[in-house]
């Protein structure tokens, strides 16, 4: 089904598509054989292409399309109705600022705009790199610790723009420390 | 199978094994440290305070058990430890990390000597030599019936909840049958929780006057109000009530299948009850032929994938099929026909929670808490400017006086009460002459706010109304289904308005507009979310005025928050020579040495973030913040000429 619908693509639309992109193409071409093909399966199915790669590439839209046997609108209609999908890969340190109530008041904004700054991106975008991937989320029920942050998995309560600057500084140094361990370890 | 035995006597062998495994454990000769790690408990760094507790238990040689519990709702005092050491009562410590965790080791398991007070909040058990919780006002003034356990059993073992009288209610109501749970609910006038006040029993009494082959009973966990947590926690920390409730309501309307809808964002949760689900069924508490009974229950966990508008129960319900959560037009109400055009009842986390203690301790038992009107407790997440926030249980019909400064311990740092925004995006904003309001759901709703999911965020001085009004509204647009003109179109229009308030662009005849669009919309919407969506702005509209007069008339944020509004700048005679905090804190640069080695701000760079404010020492504390921004002073700024060999060196 992949091939096929690879086919239909034109040069432009095909150099877009990367290799990490192509091998979740075809893994979710795989898992969808084990999905029944009936149109009920439509929010299991997308959901489980979320939780396994964390995101819904735009041919995998198509692929759940055909087979289940429904329209493309109707896919793409459900994956932008919930707010459970993203559309672009996640980075491999993903950063979900809190905008919740609490977070709100106490800032929230700001912090979402400093990491915006800092990063180059915007949010629901993945940096280039796709080492960091930004977005808001509503709350995530820590609100004594406003402004929350998750990256990764870690909660950091209490964020304020030094702090940004601080969380990333972090990753970088543990980035660099971890390229150099593996340089030593070549040698 | 169903048996001869009653379901009492059945229930009765698994609570005797059941009050044995517990006893074991409190009568254990090794210490046990119970940590709460609910989600709230793990943000504040509870795997961080277990591992400090391993490694210094090893380290010391102590053999003692670790127990991962859930949440107490004291979300100030996280990490929350209970320790249970023999020879003591069970003492209470309160923001434990990894650093306090092997202090307490040291200090009282190994030398058994002191109990560390310093970290002490008090002992569960009245003793003569430690303060105990009814000490403080915060569980004075509590009434925990629904969250009476959390924190205090563990989550992943049954037994812990059998043993404190779980599942007593289900077997009471398998021998009285399910037209006497009915009638108790009924006559206890339990009200809906999730925000709405409907009264469960009625709802429960026209399902079960449906005939149909197969009924379904479904627990909205779907809990999406930004800044609200309860439903959360009653998951995470006591599922087996959330069970029984459902398994009753089951029972009362004649259902044979029964669903927990859990949104997604909560993994903890969904983990939780998978598990609790798999326990209560091997003890035959669930599953077929409850407890020896004719009455099976098949119980599955569904994951919402987030959208505000699926607390809708027709919306909900929508979504169960694999569409679009889109609300429909009732009637037909669930209750008659819903999901596959089952009869199905659709109820809160917290009103199946309740429906246990109803069941064991009667109706007239909980009309005795509360109000006439609204008996039985209320469950807030009490957020924001309060000195003690988390989940707060107290009894219908407390002033939100006695809530916010009782119950948390008032206004942090000081400062003065403004608002009480409660119920969230649906909910209103109360000003600070409205405190004696009552907290039930008819004295809310007669001031325009309303009990909604419980969420209450507490504003002071700082917070502008016009932007928090802004704010809820463009979460509901962003949350609205699309499906009525006046809730899509209307919400968009007031989030427009609202945001052209905010940057100084706003006019007066924008206030009418606001009020008259927020009339329509509510009125032109189908369901509760577009109903509800404009309460925020008619309530600020109606109690805060004059702040959204001197945005427009005056282009002044009286509380400083709307950012166009707003600048900052240093006062020269206040900042101290030499000292750089506030340089290296900007993240935009925009803080410059001035020609008397002072510091100032260049406002074209300046974000208006606030982190000056924080970094300027508080003995110079010579960061102002005005608005509106021409109310910065001309203090002659030059700015440090830059000395040529240092450029050279650049």
């Amino acid at each position: 089904m992949l091939d096929r619908i690879l086919a239909t693509l034109d040069e432009s639309e095909k150099a877009a598509i990367d290799e990490e992109e192509l091998a979740v193409l075809k893994a979710v071409a795989d898992e969808l054989l084990s999905v029944p093909q009936e149109s009920l399966q439509l929010l299991p199915a997308l959901q489980m292409i979320q939780t396994k790669h964390g995101y819904l590439p735009r041919l995998a839209l198509r692929m759940v399309a055909e087979h289940l046997a429904v329209t493309i609108g109707n896919v793409y209609g459900i994956a932008t109705f919930y707010n459970q999908f993203r559309f672009n890969p996640p980075g491999r340190n993903p950063i979900k600022v809190c905008l919740g109530t609490a977070c709100h008041v106490k800032g929230g904004e700001i912090i979402l705009e400093n990491f915006e700054r800092r990063l180059g991106i915007k949010e629901n975008e993945t940096s280039e790199d796709r080492e960091y991937s930004l977005e808001r989320v509503a709350c995530i029920g820590c609100c004594a610790l406003a402004p929350a942050v998750v990256v990764g998995e870690k909660v950091e309560a209490y964020v304020t723009p030094s702090k940004v600057e601080g969380i990333i500084t972090e990753i970088e140094v543990r980035k660099e420390m971890a390229a150099r361990e593996q340089e030593k370890n070549e040698d | 199978m169903k048996t001869e035995k009653s379901p009492k006597e059945h229930l009765k062998a698994h609570a005797e094994s059941a009050a044995s495994v517990v006893a074991a454990l409190k009568d254990s000769p090794l210490p046990v440290i119970y940590v709460g790690a609910a989600t709230c408990g793990l943000a504040a760094g509870a795997l961080e305070t277990i591992a400090g507790f391993e490694e210094a238990l090893k380290d010391n040689g102590i053999e003692a058990e670790i127990r991962k519990v859930g949440c107490l709702g004291h979300c100030y005092a996280e990490p929350l430890v209970i320790i249970q050491n023999p020879g003591f009562p069970s003492l209470l410590y309160q923001k434990i990390g990894a650093g306090e965790a092997g202090i307490l080791v040291r200090s009282f398991l190994k030398d058994g000597s002191d109990p560390c007070y310093e970290y002490l909040i008090g002992a569960l058990e009245a003793d003569e030599n430690f303060p105990t919780l009814m000490d403080y006002p915060r569980y004075l003034y509590e009434n925990r019936v629904v969250m009476e356990h959390c924190g205090l059993i563990d989550p992943k073992e049954v037994d812990h909840y059998l043993a404190v009288g779980g599942y007593e209610s289900l077997a009471a109501g398998l021998e009285k049958g399910g037209a006497w749970v009915l009638d108790e609910v009924k006559a206890a006038n339990l009200r809906g929780r999730g925000g709405a006040g409907f009264p469960a029993g009625k709802k429960w009494e026209i399902a079960r006057g449906v005939e149909a082959s197969s009924k379904m009973v479904i627990c909205n966990g779907d809990e999406g109000d930004p800044g609200a947590y309860m439903d959360r926690t009653l998951l995470e920390s006591n599922p087996h009530q959330v069970l029984e409730g459902l398994a009753l309501a089951a029972l009362a309307i004649g259902a044979d299948r029964a669903l927990l809808y859990i949104r997604a964002e909560y993994p903890l949760a969904v983990k939780i009850m998978e598990a609790a689900i798999i326990q209560a069924e091997a003890k035959n508490l669930l599953g077929e032929n409850i407890l020896g009974s004719d009455f099976s229950l098949a119980v599955t966990v569904f994951q919402g994938s987030g959208a505000f508008v699926c607390g809708e129960e027709t919306a909900l319900i929508e979504s169960l099929s694999g569409r679009r959560g889109m609300p429909k037009v009732r009637p037909p109400y669930p209750a008659v026909s819903g999901f596959a055009e089952l009869p199905t009842i659709i109820n809160n986390v917290k009103t199946l929670s309740t429906v246990p203690s109803i069941i064991k301790n009667g109706a007239e038992w909980f009309h005795g808490i509360g109000t006439a009107e609204s008996p039985g407790t209320a469950i807030f997440s009490v957020v924001g400017e309060v000195e003690y926030p988390g989940l707060v249980e107290v009894p219908m019909g407390v002033t939100l006086e006695h809530l916010v400064v009782d119950v948390c311990g008032g206004i942090k740092n000081g400062k003065e009460l403004k608002a009480v925004q409660i119920g969230g995006p649906s909910g209103g904003c109360l000003p600070a002459s409205l405190m004696e309001t009552e907290i039930d759901f008819d004295s809310l709703k007669s001031v325009g706010a309303m009990m909604g999911s419980g969420g209450l965020v507490v504003m002071n001085e700082d917070t502008c109304m016009v932007e928090v009004a802004r704010y809820f509204t463009d979460f509901t647009q962003g949350e609205s289904c699309g499906k009525c003109t006046f809730c899509r179109i209307g919400t968009r229009h007031l989030r427009e308005i609202l945001q052209s308030i905010t940057v100084g662009e706003g006019e007066m005849s924008d206030l009418d507009d606001l009020a008259e669009i927020s009339e329509a919309v509510v009125a032109g919407s189908l369901c509760s979310l577009g109903k509800t969506a404009p309460n925020p702005v008619i309530t600020t509209l109606r109690f805060f005025r004059d702040e959204y007069v001197a945005h427009i008339e005056e282009k002044r944020c009286p509380a400083r928050m709307c950012r166009t509004l707003t600048a900052f700048y240093i006062d020269l005679e206040a900042c101290a020579r030499g000292c750089d905090a506030c340089v290296a804190c900007c993240p935009t640069e925009a803080i410059f040495t001035t020609s008397n080695r002072k510091k100032a701000i260049d406002q074209e760079k300046c974000v208006k973030c606030g982190e000056c404010v924080y970094a300027c020492p508080p003995e110079y504390d010579a960061v102002r913040r005005v608005s509106p921004p021409e109310l910065i002073p001309d203090q002659g700024v030059e700015p440090l000429p830059v000395k040529e060999n240092e450029e050279g060196d650049a």
